[in-house]
């Protein structure tokens, strides 16, 4: 089932990834002893991570492209989860989601502070999932800079409050604008690539980034940061530090609710059909009279804005950002939250956030085989559930002289 | 007979392979008019650089469409090509697998509509009017193929000639004045090619779409085509009606003893 050819191919990008963040990841200057560290270490975990994922996303593709896969045919009931039953009987799915809403509006009141922050981190990671799911699970561009917007839009608030003075609720529309024409910036110079190529490039921009919030003192104060970023406010009201992580906990649950609206609304649209077209065969969608390059860059745009938005949201919980908070590694973690939970469904991307933050919260005593797991995770998913753990339905629309039901 | 295509002294290079030499033909309104050749002759070549896909080195491409000014089509993109009223299938059929066979045709109603983001986002009645049509106009072009038992069957599940039927009412879905079929029944049974070529009629006929299709099947070429051009090596060999080309030696020549009255 895998040919030696897929092994080779994986190997050339991995390779690729290695001699590309070389300079990033290996060499370090160490300015106080004026000596070059070189972190051979970190070469080697570039490169299998670099296989994995390669090996990983060319697989995804050549299951589904497969034709017969049943796992994904609506027709044969019986090899559909669990979890998909209860999604496509509404009489069964809204019990859950009231009991899940229930469950998290009862949550702070239950739960100690410091699991309503954890829940918080898990949120704005839904909200960046769900974003992503636009650009990779819906438009099918490997994007793994994704972090980058992230860095813009936590860093926007962050420069903008202590400029201007802006506040909260002002910076969190700003940053997503910005965010998106980040996305668009990106985009442009990207719309012939695919696949490893596409990931390869956006993993430099995201490093880009980066790298310039560490080095332009003047402009973002490098490594040490930008600190005393004022949290949201309520109508001027003050609010201890419990009320402050209460209030920014319901504030996500809004924004994530708000996310899950726009993004069903945009992925059930012309526009959201364009994407998966655009997913699926680029020269037959262009044949459909789709404009390839207007669609890509909707969807790095649209992708984008949550991201922003989700880095304001975090820069206002920690009050603190520097540089260190927009590793690839964020990249590589929104990444495997869109395609363990499942690739276009809004769900999945939920549940994958829920559980690859989750997770390690509480199993602190493997944080250091962190990635160690989540590269097995995903090979092994690869090979069980190639649609991620809550595949995407396609949705069954509703004509004259037939009655369907509507998913 | 009013011509809609007219391409004139079409050539294409791949580095120093000459793929397309000087390529003339025309197809006129209400025709359905054939494109045969031996494998490798530049056929689907020919319809790249038709349809945007490939941009040729050079010639004229023109249309005379609906609007009454022609329109050279050289150097536009593939989707300004549909929208310009060209709509083609592939050789190596190319739907969306992993969509259904309705979102398939609904793919095809895109250019003709507008919604965007905003609409998408607040779903007004202007686009909850246009979504409905569009599901409703799909759902009437696959009952008119005979493909509406499919119809939220994802693509991939499909029988292989009900495949190639549909990436044909994906096509006419865009609204074209003329469709390109590039072997449309390869790989298909008997009783499909029969199916297929009272289809392709009907089109012409009913829907008022004119034809111009690659094919080996010879007697599916014979019996349907009103001409036929035939190319060899990038270069157009012989033209005319399904009869003088049948007794042409250079064709017959061409094909080195293929079957040709079969
Ligand atoms: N993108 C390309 N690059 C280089 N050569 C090509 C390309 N596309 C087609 N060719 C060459 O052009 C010739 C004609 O191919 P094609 O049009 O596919 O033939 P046909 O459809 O008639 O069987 C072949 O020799 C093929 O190798
Ligand atoms: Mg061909």
């Amino acid at each position: 089932m895998v040919s030696l050819e897929e092994i080779k191919k994986s190997l050339l990008t991995c390779i690729w990834f290695m001699f590309l963040t070389f300079p990033i990841m290996v060499i370090r200057v160490n300015t106080v002893q004026k000596v070059i560290e070189w972190r051979w270490i970190n070469m080697l975990l570039v490169g299998v991570a670099g296989f994995i994922l390669s090996f990983f996303w060319r697989n995804l593709f050549r299951e589904k492209g497969k034709t017969g896969t049943e796992k994904q045919s609506p027709a044969k009931t019986d090899n559909i989860s669990i979890f998909q039953k209860i999604r496509e009987d509404r009489k069964r799915f809204l019990p859950v989601v009231a009991l899940f809403g229930c469950f998290m509006i009862a949550f702070p009141l239950v739960f100690s502070l410091y699991q309503t922050n954890i829940m918080t981190t898990a949120l704005i990671y839904v909200m960046l999932g769900l974003g992503l799911n636009i650009v990779v699970g819906l438009a099918g561009l490997l994007d793994l800079g994704y972090v980058a917007f992230y860095a813009v839009g936590a860093y926007s608030y962050a420069l903008l409050n202590h400029h201007f003075g802006i506040g909260f609720w002002t910076a969190l529309p700003l940053s997503g604008l910005l965010s998106a024409l980040f996305g668009i910036l990106l985009g442009y110079p990207v719309l012939r690539l695919r696949g490893d190529y596409l990931a390869i490039v956006t993993l430099g921009f995201g490093e880009i980034i980066r790298l310039i919030l560490e080095n332009w003192n003047e402009f973002s104060f490098g490594p040490s940061g930008i600190a005393n970023i004022p949290r949201p406010g309520f109508f001027g009201m003050e609010m201890s530090l419990k009320g402050h992580t209460i209030y920014l906990y319901y504030l996500m649950i809004l924004l994530v609710l708000f996310t899950i609206f726009v993004v069903n609304r945009l992925q059930n649209s012309r526009i959201g059909r364009a994407w998966i077209a655009l997913r699926e065969d680029e020269i037959a969608c262009q044949a459909m009279g789709i404009d390839k390059a207007r669609t890509k860059l909707t969807a790095f745009a649209l992708g984008a804005t949550w991201a922003g938005m989700g880095g304001v949201v975090f820069a206002a919980k920690t009050t603190f950002i520097n540089p260190a908070s927009f590793t690839i590694w964020e990249s590589i973690i929104i990444l495997c939250i869109v395609v363990l939970g499942g690739m276009g469904s809004i769900i999945g991307v939920i549940s994958g956030a829920m559980i690859l933050i989750l997770l390690p919260e509480y199993l602190r005593a493997f944080s250091e085989y962190r990635m160690l797991i989540f590269g097995i995770v995903l090979v092994v998913m690869m090979i069980f559930r190639p649609g991620g753990i809550i595949p995407d339905i396609r949705r069954v629309y509703k004509y004259k002289g037939k009655e369907t039901r509507m998913i | 007979m009013k011509p809609i295509l007219d391409v004139q002294n079409l050539t294409m290079r791949f580095g120093g392979l000459t793929a397309l030499d000087n390529l003339d033909l025309d197809v006129n309104e209400g025709e359905i008019v054939a494109l045969i050749g031996p494998n490798g002759a530049g056929k689907t070549t020919f319809f790249n650089c038709i349809t945007g896909i490939y941009k040729p080195t050079g010639g004229d491409i023109l249309v005379h469409g609906s609007r009454k000014e022609s329109v050279r089509l050289n150097g536009l993109k593939p989707n300004q090509v549909t929208e310009k009223g060209l709509a083609r299938t592939f050789q190596n059929i190319r739907l969306f697998p992993n969509m259904t066979v309705l979102e398939n045709v609904m793919m095809g109603r895109h250019c003709r509509t507008r919604s965007g983001i905003l609409g998408a986002v607040f779903r007004g009645q202007a686009t909850v009017r246009e979504e409905q049509k569009v599901v409703e106009d799909s759902y009437e072009i696959l009952k008119k193929i005979n493909l509406a038992r499919y119809v939220d069957e994802l693509a991939m599940n499909l029988p292989y000639g009900a495949q190639r039927r549909l990436e044909i009412a994906r096509a006419m879905a865009t609204e074209p004045f003329l469709l390109l079929l590039d072997e449309p029944a390869a790989g298909m049974n008997p009783q499909e090619t029969a199916d297929l070529d009272e289809l392709i009629v009907w089109i012409r006929d009913t829907e008022k779409i004119s034809i111009l299709l690659i094919e080996h099947d010879m007697k599916l070429v014979m019996s349907l085509s009103d001409r036929i051009f035939v190319m060899d090596y990038g270069k157009k060999i012989a033209q005319g009606t399904p009869e003088e080309i049948r007794c042409n030696p250079v064709v017959i020549k061409a094909y080195l003893g293929e079957e040709m009255d079969a």
